[in-house]
């Protein structure tokens, strides 16, 4: 046996004990106080403030005041240069940054570090450069901003999230009320410390804390534009508030994506794919690939190998730098996968889990495949946001299409097969705002992410994502 | 064990292996990569590398010294560190090998068939396996024919293996892609098939003689394909990458690779070889690092 | 010798190609300004609504799978129909709106030029808006502007021509197939408008004209499950807040009233962007020197 020892992340962040707001560039009370809690130990991590109405009226009236009076008459390249700034301290803090996401989210220092921090990083670099850059954009000779946007993110990539919202409303010339997730807002205090070391100009980042009552309050407040990224349900909820309103709003939403294996796919990648598609970041992932539709000609052996994968899955402590599957966010989010995957059982699906130890404390889902799956079951329909696969079969590619299309939902769709005219038709197809094809879950400032139908609407990132942040 | 299939039948049995994506495949590979075996483990992947390894001498060069003090390093290459597997060296130098180790169960494997271009005719290359198994190599290593293969000629290719692996007997025998020359990884994947239908006991990537020796990404290749064949067959191929493993973090790797994708079955040295000459040094001078707590340095190992 | 009896028009409704009554059997008299009776229009319900976008539905995927040039020609096409019949065109909307004949014809060739314009955007917006992207990594990636789906349109009340053929022609131009609830007090122009898309080789249910109450149709419309993107520029204030409300539930695409637009962030509202991702890596391999 060839075991590997524990290899703990040494390096450990500066997390105060207390967190503020952050407006107007400083740390300031809120209307209460609540608990962030390590979700792989359930221990205390800090305590911060909770933002209430009014600390937003003074958030949105701190951003209105930069924005009008610094950062919106402030040249691109000024702007874009503090983006720049703040892309490099991100990188020379990535690691303290990597370790607080995986302390506060429980998501493997694996992917903190070599995706969620680097990445956050690439956004805001890759945005700096556009600041100067906007009449190039095909969005008009001299677009101008939108003013003070509000911004609602989730607990599934705290920074990244943050970094696809702030990067471009910035370099677009607005200023930025974001709340981060209640259970999830460490890092985003880190980036309030890190503007402060930047130097940015007071009230252009305000991080408000909070629960939905928060963002509730920052989509009702006075301001511009509202940008969430979250569920379908609660997006509904912030369409309907700003209908008849001037606020602009794109939504990133939820999803149930189909990842369809063709008979020629390349199959051992496949099973990467297949694998990076529905346990990455434990399946909080609202792009994973949820579903899998394998052509029935391939799927016992599809499915032979994606089992024999799963089992050398290393679940357990998030900052060891050998585990693939970190914690389950919160105690809620466990109860809805085990709620979920228990209506899979009830339903008559074949569940599957490897045989691992779980750590005692936290909270933790074994990687699972439910197979015999049929479209009608609720795990072949709703989100579950864990790390759950529901397998499906087709017999022909036109079958696969139907059934892949076959939800409310419009975010991503994965494809497989060594054919390229097959690739491209499926694609052409595919009702989905991001298709992967050979690979699964690839993300890039430089390429536009959002769904259709009720995955939302607008795109973060690339050239496209800059028309949710301009007057356009 | 000599193969049941017909050469046109395995010829068109590997010309329907589905194909590789060389992306998915590289990023599997840096995935296994970012594993970080420390402190205990770290002291069982480094003497379990040191029992893999072939340790290798292949120069116009070599004499019967070099390979009396080869064999030396490679029966005791530094205080309680374990043995390598065997002593990799041409024809002509195995008698010498042979009698250096004798009883020690530090095996001698021999390059065979015109190592390494093997653009020798085949009688030539059979002969010069039968001299090796003659003078006493426990295995063979031999190189196929990249010429052939390039050209379509599957069959050949299939032909003069089986009648290579005729040629060793009782010695078991690696067969050698020459991954670095086959160029892509359908290609890889195709051969490695091909030579385990004809019959052999290893699959190997390279010679060392050329620019791209064994990279993680082929081998990882060619571990599917042995764990794929076993699953259609119930025969069990070992795997050998060659050339270009020099420090102990890429060892690592692969053993970490074995480890993930191929389990116990081929976690010893009967079923998987680095062929190396300078990766044994490295491994040791690791090895004095966990035992003393501080860097080694080359003056501290012995220069063979 | 008895004059001869003038053969009148009846108004009817234009959906999947075909000109059906109000499947309720309503209809409503549209008069000029002046207060001259000029006909009965059909008066469109909740069934007729559900029928057109079903008609929609199911002419949106061939409408978006024929080429682009195909489409750009067939709103040529539509160009030369109305050409043909700017006269008569002329002349009911001077009537719709009390215009002054010369202006009206004016107007009606303003939208001849707009239907050209569009023609000539089929074939080349997704070059405009989509794009190969540089990602940081082996792979190919690639953004298309694809169309959203079925758009019901509430058309503008005072301009019920050329707003009309300003709302319809960028929403089929790129693919999507419409339902257009007409001018309400001024239906009769965008009804005889179809008869134009009717001989356009305009395949049936690409665009559907209803004609009757915003108030009665359009909440059916911005509720429709099936309906992916709802264009309020005809529906006053009150009625587009609870119109988008409505379409909050199924998370549509939502076109706000006043807002103007270029032609490019016409042909951009009704279409999302799809990004496909590619490794890009076959040539290298197992010899990764080469």
């Amino acid at each position: 046996m060839f075991e590997y020892a524990p290899a703990p992340e040494s390096v450990r962040p500066d997390i105060k004990e207390h967190y503020g707001l952050f407006i107007d560039g400083e740390f300031v009370d809120g209307q209460d106080v609540f608990k962030s809690v390590n979700p792989a130990t359930e221990e205390v991590l800090f305590t911060v403030a909770e933002a209430g109405e009014a600390d937003v009226a003074r958030a949105v009236a701190a951003a209105r005041r930069a924005q009008e009076t610094v950062w919106g008459p402030m040249s691109g390249t000024e702007r874009g240069k503090y983006l720049f700034r703040i892309a490099r301290l991100l990188q020379e803090r990535a690691r303290e940054f990597a370790v607080a996401e995986s302390l506060d989210n429980g998501k493997p220092i694996k992917e903190t570090r070599d995706f969620d921090v680097p990445t956050a990083a690439q956004h805001f670099f890759y945005h700096a450069g556009w600041a100067d850059k906007l009449s190039y954009a095909g969005l008009g000779a001299d677009p101008k901003p939108l003013g003070v946007v509000g911004q609602v993110i989730p607990w599934n990539f705290p920074l990244l999230m943050l970094a696809w919202k702030i990067a471009p409303a910035l370099a677009c010339g607005n200023t930025v009320v974001l709340k981060p997730a209640e259970t999830t807002p460490l890092t985003a205090l880190m980036f309030a410390e890190l503007c402060q070391e930047a130097d940015l100009p007071a009230g252009v980042v305000n991080i408000l804390p909070g629960a939905g009552a928060a963002g509730a309050a920052v989509v009702n407040s006075p301001v511009d534009k509202v940008a969430f990224t979250g569920s379908t349900a609660v997006g509904r909820a912030i369409a309907k508030a700003v209908a008849g309103s001037k606020k602009k709003v794109t939504l990133e939403l939820g999803g149930k994506a189909a990842n369809i294996v063709f008979d020629d796919a390349p199959i051992d990648q496949a099973v990467e794919g297949i694998v990076n598609g529905i346990f990455f970041n434990q399946g909080h992932v609202c792009c994973a690939g949820s579903r899998l539709l394998v052509q029935e000609s391939v799927a016992d052996d599809v499915l032979a190998r994606l089992k024999e994968r799963v089992s050398t899955l290393r679940v357990g402590d998030p900052l060891d730098k050998n585990t693939d599957i970190g914690a389950i966010n919160s105690a809620e989010q466990l109860a809805r996968i085990t709620a979920l995957t228990e209506a899979g059982r009830g339903e008559g699906a074949d569940v599957w889990q490897p045989a691992c130890d779980l750590p005692e404390n936290g909270f933790w889902f074994r990687p699972t495949v439910f197979t015999g799956v049929q479209q009608s079951m609720r795990i072949a329909q709703e989100e579950i946001f864990g790390p759950v696969l529901s397998v499906l079969t087709f017999r022909t590619p036109d079958e696969a299409i139907a059934k892949a299309n076959n939800t409310p939902y419009g975010l991503s769709a994965g494809v497989w097969t060594e054919k390229g005219s097959k690739i491209l038709w499926a694609a052409e197809r595919l009702r989905a705002g991001v298709v992967w094809a050979n690979t699964f879950n690839q993300f890039d400032a430089a390429s536009p992410f959002g769904g259709l139908k009720e995955s939302g609407y607008g795109r973060e990132g690339g050239r496209q994502g800059l028309e949710a942040y301009l007057d356009v | 064990m000599g193969s049941i299939l017909s050469g046109a039948e395995a010829a068109s049995l590997v010309r329907a292996l589905p194909g590789v994506d060389a992306v998915g495949l590289e990023a599997r590979a840096a995935g296994l990569s970012t594993r970080s075996v420390k402190t205990t483990s770290k002291a069982h992947a480094i003497d379990l590398a040191i029992s893999m390894i072939d340790l290798t001498t292949l120069e116009g060069a070599d004499t019967p010294g070099k390979v009396r003090s080869l064999a030396a390093k490679a029966m005791r290459p530094d205080g309680d560190a374990p043995a390598t597997a065997a002593v990799c060296v041409y024809p002509s130098m195995v008698a010498t090998a042979k009698e250096a180790l004798q009883g020690s169960g530090v095996l001698v494997a021999s390059v065979a068939t015109g190592f390494p271009a093997g653009q020798v005719p085949l009688d030539v290359r059979l002969a010069d396996t039968e001299s090796a198994v003659r003078a006493g190599a426990d295995e063979i290593d031999m190189v196929i024919n990249r010429g052939a293969f390039l050209a379509g000629d599957l069959e050949r290719v299939f032909h003069e293996i089986k009648a290579v692996k005729a040629a060793s007997g009782d010695a078991r025998l690696k067969v050698i892609l020459e991954t670095g020359e086959l160029a892509t990884y359908d290609a890889v994947r195709q051969a490695s098939w091909l030579a385990m239908y004809a019959g052999a006991d290893f699959i190997k990537t390279s010679t060392g003689k050329v620019g791209v020796n064994a990279t993680l990404p082929v081998t990882l290749l060619m571990m599917q394909a042995v764990r794929d064949y076993r699953a259609a067959t119930g025969i069990q191929v070992g795997v050998k990458p060659a050339g270009g493993i020099r420090n102990t973090k890429d060892a690592i790797k692969y053993l970490v690779t074995v480890n993930e994708v191929l389990g116990d079955d081929w976690l010893s040295n009967h079923w998987f070889r680095f062929g190396a000459s300078s990766l044994l040094n490295d491994l040791l001078m690791q090895r004095q690092k966990l035992k003393t707590g501080h860097y080694s340095g080359p003056d501290y190992v012995t220069v063979d | 010798m008895s004059e001869r009896l003038r053969v009148k028009k009846t108004y009817k409704l234009y959906v999947g190609g075909k000109f059906p009554r109000s499947e309720s059997g309503r209809s409503y008299p549209v008069s000029s300004p002046d207060g001259t009776e000029l006909a009965n229009a059909a008066l469109a319900s909740r069934k007729d609504a559900r029928d057109a976008v079903a008609a929609a539905r199911k002419a949106q995927r061939p409408w978006a799978g024929q080429t682009a040039y195909l489409r750009g020609q067939i709103l040529y096409r539509a160009a030369e129909m109305l050409e043909g019949r700017a006269g008569q065109f002329a002349e009911e909307l001077a009537d719709a709106t009390g215009a002054d004949p010369h202006d009206a014809l004016g107007t009606v060739e303003a939208a001849i030029d707009r239907l050209v314009h569009y023609a000539g955007w089929t074939d080349k917006y997704t070059s405009v808006l989509g794009g190969a992207n540089p990602v940081a990594g082996p792979y190919f990636n690639h953004t298309t502007p694809e169309p959203l789906g079925v758009v019901a349109v509430i058309a503008p009340q005072d301009d019920p021509l050329l707003g009309l053929v300003e709302a319809i022609a960028p929403a089929i131009a790129t693919g999507n197939t419409v339902v257009v609830l007409a001018s309400e007090a001024k239906p009769l122009p965008a009804l005889s408008f179809g008869e134009v898309l009717a001989t356009s080789d305009l395949p049936g249910g690409v665009v559907n004209l209803l004609s009757g109450k915003a108030a009665e149709v359009a909440p059916h419309l911005a509720s429709h499950a099936d309906v992916n993107g709802l264009d309020l520029t005809g529906a006053d204030p009150e009625l587009a807040a609870s119109l988008e409300a409505a379409a909050a539930e199924t998370l549509k695409v939502v076109r706000r009233p006043g807002k103007s637009g270029k032609a490019l962030d016409l042909l951009r509202q009704w279409t999302e962007y799809k990004t496909v991702w590619h490794p890009a890596g076959m040539a290298a391999g197992a010899g990764g020197a080469y």
